[in-house]
């Protein structure tokens, strides 16, 4: 309370040098820039979809296009089972980051490490089904400039769609296996005691704010492709 | 000594404990969202369509409010480091809303002014065979149909 109403001269002197103003340190604070000018690059892929969307008459219905899963029958018609189980793995993949993060800060190095394999195994899980993905709508004859699926309204549908999914996913799914390298670096300097000998575990705390940016993008893509 | 190891642990069950939280409320949500996308499928009223989109929107924002406020902790950072971060974003408001009206435009401009685009958007493709060989077939027929339509 008395920080607050003594706060302009706290505030002079916070912007005085001498001490951290953000009361963070150097690097957490550029790897926040650094995932905004990251989140201005994916917006701008997302938005250049939505523009060309609304420029376009017709669209591929997507509970038509993503209507698969493993090991499912011929011609089963079962749509947002599989992206909804994808979206789980990098929910729960995100929580056990926290937890690590959360071990980190309390120098639990075991928690640190049973976190952060945790997560490594969402992270490849969620990479191992966007693989099956891609194969699957590569073998119906989908690739970047081949769009195989028709418009919703029945009309022939331009490359489009298909160009904007693999682009829009494929660099989602190129951050998500940075971060599962990232995270293996981690787990790798944490077994070798690199943050014990430091004092701190906010190395795991950085990774763990990239990570968690993977999942909010993936948020943004699952719902803007599934089901917008 | 024993004072602050208490606080520390009453600290911990307290991050715990919104951590618990937080994950609840994004699987909620996305569950939410799921059952919305069910839902809509079988929907025929574009109108309805519409609320139950502008829902999954909100939804969305929702989510990724609670991933960076809780799970990234910028909620618990020093106000300007937030600013610093949030104010910039804002841009995004102007750059959704100017070119989602820009491909809107371009669209009703086309339709207006360019009869071929417009065709394209009427002329319906054969029914599509189950099996992707043949969807490859009809998609090709299509090219050779359309323009002979036109006459």
């Amino acid at each position: 309370m008395s920080t607050t109403t003594t706060a302009s001269p706290n505030e002079a002197k916070l912007w005085g040098g001498g001490k951290s103003p953000f009361n963070s340190e150097y690097g957490k604070v550029m790897m926040w820039y650094f995932l905004m000018s990251d989140a201005f690059t994916f917006g701008a892929f997302l938005i250049s979809y939505g523009t060309v969307r609304f420029s376009t008459n017709g669209w591929p219905n997507s509970n038509e296009v993503f209507r698969s899963f493993p090991f499912a029958p011929e011609g089963v018609h079962a749509p947002l089972v599989f992206v909804s189980i994808m979206t789980f793995i990098l929910i729960i993949s995100s929580v056990t980051m926290v937890l690590a993060v959360h071990a980190g800060k309390n120098m639990d190095k075991k928690g640190v490490v049973r976190n952060m394999i945790w997560t490594i195994i969402g992270g490849l899980a969620f990479l191992s089904c966007q693989a099956w993905e891609w194969n699957h709508l590569h073998s119906e004859g989908a690739w970047w400039g081949m769009n195989p699926f028709l418009n919703a309204d029945g009309t022939a549908s331009s490359t489009n769609f298909t160009n904007f999914f693999f682009t829009i996913t494929g660099f989602h799914g190129f951050h998500v296996f940075s971060g599962v390298v990232i995270n293996v670096i981690m787990l790798i300097m944490t077994l070798l005691d690199k943050f014990e000998q430091r004092g701190h575990y906010l190395m795991i705390e950085k990774a763990g704010l990239y990570w968690h940016f993977v999942d909010l993008v993936w948020v943004f893509v699952f719902t803007i492709f599934y089901l917008l | 000594m024993s004072h602050s190891h208490t606080d520390q642990e009453a600290h911990n069950k307290e991050a715990m404990a919104e951590i618990k939280k937080v994950t609840i409320i994004l699987s909620v949500f996305t569950i939410i969202e799921l059952i919305l996308g069910f839902w809509m499928i079988s929907m025929t009223s574009q109108g309805l369509k519409l609320a139950v989109k502008g829902t999954i929107v909100i939804l969305m924002m929702a989510k990724a409010f609670y991933i960076v406020a809780y799970f990234m902790h910028l909620k618990h950072e020093v106000k300007n480091l937030i600013m610093t971060i949030i104010v910039p974003l804002l841009l995004f408001v102007w750059f959704i809303g100017a070119f989602l009206w820009d491909g809107n435009s371009f669209r009703n401009l086309r339709n207006d002014y360019d009869p071929y685009f417009k065709e394209q958007a009427t002329i319906k493709v054969e029914k599509k065979e189950e099996g992707h060989g043949e969807k490859h077939e009809v998609e090709s027929k299509h090219e050779t149909v359309a323009p002979l339509e036109k006459h």
